[in-house]
């Protein structure tokens, strides 16, 4: 969950728009994934490599919808308020959601070779997956490779520009349109990566790019819209939160994602990492 | 006679920045006051926190000899203290004469007072009249040119038929034959009123024309407080405030970047 | 005078839909009985995007007025097992109010019983307006995508307690039918008649209303609030009172019409109303809608039915995707809403 909040945030954070087509790339990251990995699997080659497949499958997805839903319509839409692009962003969700059911299918797909092949580990009585640890494991991987890239390198010197103030990065000459550009298309293949590792955990099937949005949204609220550390703080607190409410009471578990979320923002109306306002008059 | 507006040992810091320091003031009824200083000396935060937009790190801010301290705007406004602002604040897809309407209705409504619509738009009128607005009434606030949307933004504050009118950099952005004219205006509508006036303003000449008293900010504090022809010719003033501008013909171009 | 057009369009409306009722076909019926209790909702929705805000919630009180609306005795009770599980003194305000607030559910039901389609209206309106009320408290302070998001949160927060409530069918929901109009019993034909020319007039009558609150005193204000928040707080007025009476104000309306879907479709469950894709279809059709009339609403709710019936029917593979290039085009080319077709919007530099 992490690794899609990150994106979304990032998206936020650095384009103002709340992406509700993020679903969409997690599901077609699933979607595509468990094709790709099961077809792989299921011609004998190197089942370790499957992983490999997985990865591959995501960032590819991520590369090729997020150019073309930026540069072919977000692009001409940033002039607009926030609400009529984060309305648009749910018209592309929309028409993604049947894009992938004309070409996947309507069935549910399960590659579950990936997740079962790593085996079990246990601490004391509880009993894990392994493949739980792999995927904190690359969600801790690549929130400390984004915190590095953002803090050392000059391209995210350069997003954390844009992030903090548009107009000012422009008047110092940053290319602002690629920033988004890159900003998109990054933020579509963590989605879509996202998807591709948690497919073998579970089937794929329709629905699941709308099921997800609506926790990346509490998760990407809580912690402060376009706060990296907040998305990662507010990853963990919703995952928590879900565990217990699983294994207390089941039925409560979407329920109480949002109640945290109304209590956080009763608290801190603008999330746990909210940057501060500055002067207006 | 109790000071129409004290401030007593206001402060207010942001942090490691001191954006007023131990200010001490009392305003006279009636007077017109300018506040001089170059930018970022305390002069919006003086206003600031005499409106409530900034509550003191410590401190007191008194009117008519009540403590309105720590109150917010609607309040502050309500009791009889209202300001223009450096970037006008209108109603953007609203015209001028619903500006105004809006405006007038809100004052009505929070001094209570018995405003029938009738009484509401002859008020209107006098505003545009006084304002000479009047080829400007239908038009949206989003379209004004910059000057008319400062004339637009001091009307509203004044249609709020305040005892303390406060007027941060009336005449930026303003071309410098106009601002006289301004000025005039703006004076001629207040004074038939028995109004208290303090104005923030970066042109020496203005300040010299129309106020009776000058305040002078540096850093935060009050640096000299007396009639214009002495605190003009102060040594330090002239170092920390004029001084910044070499000769009077800069002063609209520093006052409009502000 | 643009004020008299609107009140003769919606008088000829009113007259039109009344007159030919009872030769329309059985889906000509419904279809119009859905685009009224839709464009209800959506008056309540424009008014709080004149004031500046947009709810992906509204959901919330459209399920609660469906759900008031089909099950009142249910409601009634669960109110008073409510309040008598804080027996403790302290707790007495909190019994007071619910006691009160169930007190009143029981007076309407009393003269015409649950099943008679006045009391179905007015016991959503009357729970969407407590609901309301208590939680405009908290969103009014906020704005933007804050609002949004908080008013997303409670609908979501409705909709899983609803689905973990079997007493109220948990997923499923349930069933219910109209027997009766202010005590005058109803035949199933004429129950569905009756539900088409009460939608009707409660249309115009929310209309009306709106349309002349709008030019009063607060609905002025509503606009003022949304150019410039800051300068209406420093002329002396309570942005936060105004925005909690919109909310109120648009909780009911939106109550309303939640009732009078429950009537016309005969079935309430969480999934099609306290869901956010029914907030973002009540959002998506102000959006399409705008907020230049009163009488827009229903347009937009017209077309986005009339759309998504046609999708479902010739493309059900593909509805979700005709909508969602319905909505683009919308976005793109007709920024104002539908309504700039006929008359050309105010719009700031």
């Amino acid at each position: 969950m992490f690794v899609i909040a990150v994106g979304l945030t990032l998206i936020y954070g650095v384009m103002k728009i709340l992406n509700v087509a993020h679903g969409s790339m997690y599901a077609l990251g699933a979607y595509a994934a468990s094709t790709f990995a099961g077809y792989w699997l299921s011609h004998g080659y190197a089942p370790y490599a499957s992983y490999a497949a997985l990865v591959a499958a995501a960032l590819l997805v991520g590369l090729v919808a997020g150019p073309i839903i930026e540069r072919g319509l977000l692009r001409f839409m940033y002039g607009r308020d926030e609400v009529v692009l984060v309305l648009i962003t749910y018209a592309v969700f929309l028409i993604l959601e049947d894009v992938t059911k004309l070409v996947f299918g309507v069935d549910p797909i399960l590659v579950a070779e990936p997740y079962g092949m790593l085996g079990n580990f246990r601490i004391g009585e509880l009993v894990y997956p392994v493949y739980s640890l792999v995927l904190v494991a690359v969600s801790v991987l690549a929130g400390v490779a984004l915190a590095l890239a953002l803090n050392h390198t000059r391209q995210g010197k350069i997003l954390r520009a844009v992030i903090h103030d548009r107009e000012m990065s422009m008047a110092l000459g940053i290319n602002v349109s690629r920033v988004y550009f890159v900003t998109f298309t990054i933020g579509a293949m963590l989605a879509a990566l996202g998807g591709a590792l948690t497919a073998p955990t579970t089937s794929v099937q329709l629905g699941i790019g709308a099921e997800v949005i609506v926790l990346a949204f509490a998760i990407v609220v809580i912690g402060g819209l376009g706060s990296l550390s907040g998305a990662a703080l507010g990853a963990l607190i919703v995952g928590l939160v879900r565990s217990a409410a699983v294994h207390y009471r089941p039925e409560v578990e979407l329920f109480s994602v949002y109640m945290v979320m109304a209590v956080v923002l009763i608290v801190r109306p603008k999330g746990l990492f909210a940057a501060p306002e500055a002067r207006k008059i | 006679m109790t000071p129409v507006l004290e401030a007593r040992d206001l402060n207010k810091s942001f942090g490691a920045v001191t954006a007023a320091a131990q200010i001490n003031v009392q305003i006279e009824r009636d007077s017109v006051v300018g506040l001089i200083g170059s930018n970022g000396a305390g002069k919006t935060t003086f206003i600031n926190l005499v409106t409530g937009y900034l509550t003191p790190t410590s401190g007191q801010v008194l009117y008519l000899g009540r403590e309105i301290t720590g109150l917010n705007p609607r309040r502050i406004t309500q009791l009889g203290i209202c300001r223009s602002f450096q970037i006008p604040q209108l109603f953007n897809s609203l015209t001028v004469s619903e500006n105004l309407a809006v405006g007038a209705g809100i004052a009505a409504r929070s001094a209570r007072r018995e405003a029938s619509e009738r009484g509401q738009t002859a008020q209107v009128e006098q505003l545009i009249e006084r304002f000479s607005l009047r080829g400007y009434a239908g038009q949206l606030a989003g379209q004004l040119p910059e000057g008319v949307r400062k004339l637009l933004d001091i009307a509203m504050a004044v249609a709020g038929r305040p005892k303390v009118l406060l007027l941060d950099e009336p005449t930026s952005g303003v071309s410098a034959e106009e601002k006289f004219r301004l000025m005039d205006m703006v004076m001629g509508a207040l004074t038939a009123e028995g109004v208290t006036v303090l104005f923030v303003e970066h042109d020496m000449e203005i300040v010299g024309r129309y106020t009776h008293r000058v305040l002078a900010f540096y850093e935060g504090r009050i640096i000299a407080d007396g009639d214009p022809a002495t605190v003009l010719n102060d040594g330090e003033v002239r170092r920390y405030v004029i001084g910044m501008q070499n000769h009077p013909a800069h002063t609209e171009s520093t006052g409009a970047a502000h | 005078m643009r004020r008299d057009r609107t009140l003769l369009y919606l008088t000829a409306a009113l007259v039109i839909l009344i007159a030919i009722g009872p030769v329309l076909p059985q889906w000509a019926l419904s279809f119009v009985s859905v685009v009224l209790y839709l464009g209800i909702v959506v008056l309540g929705m424009a008014l709080l995007m004149r004031t500046g805000l947009v709810s992906f919630g509204q959901g919330l009180y459209y399920c609660l007025g469906a759900y008031a609306a089909g099950a009142t005795p249910v409601l009634i009770g669960l109110v008073e097992s409510f309040g008598r599980s804080f027996p403790q003194p302290q707790w007495m305000p909190l019994r007071l109010v619910l006691n009160a607030f169930s007190g009143a559910l029981r007076l309407i039901q009393t003269p015409f019983g649950p099943s008679d389609l006045l009391t179905m209206v007015l016991a959503g309106a009357l729970l969407a307006v407590a609901v309301a009320a208590v939680l405009g408290l908290l969103l009014a302070r906020y704005r933007g995508i804050f609002f949004a998001m908080l008013s997303l949160a409670f609908s979501m927060i409705l909709y899983g307690l609803l689905v973990r409530t079997s007493e109220l069918g948990s997923t499923d929901g349930f069933g219910l039918s109209v027997k009766s109009f202010a005590g005058i019993a109803l035949s199933s034909h004429w129950a569905r008649y009756t539900i088409y020319a009460f939608s009707a007039v409660t249309a115009f009558a929310c209309a009306i209303a709106l349309h002349r609150y709008s030019f009063s005193y607060r609905g002025r204000l509503a606009g003022a609030i949304r150019d410039n928040e800051l300068r209406v707080e420093y002329m002396g007025a309570s942005v936060r009172n105004v925005i909690h009476l919109n909310y109120i104000i648009s909780a009911a309306l939106a109550g309303v019409g939640g009732a009078l879907m429950a009537a016309t479709i005969g079935h309430v469950d969480p999934e099609t109303t306290a869901n956010w894709t029914t907030s973002g279809d009540f959002v998506f059709i102000t959006i399409l809608s705008g907020t230049g009339s009163v009488l827009a609403p229903f347009l937009g709710a017209g077309i986005f039915e009339a759309v998504r019936t046609f999708a479902l029917q010739y493309v059900p593979n593909t509805w979700q995707m005709t909508l969602g290039i319905t909505m683009l085009l919308v976005i793109m080319f007709l920024p104002d809403g539908l309504w700039s077709v006929f008359v050309r919007q105010r719009r700031s530099a």
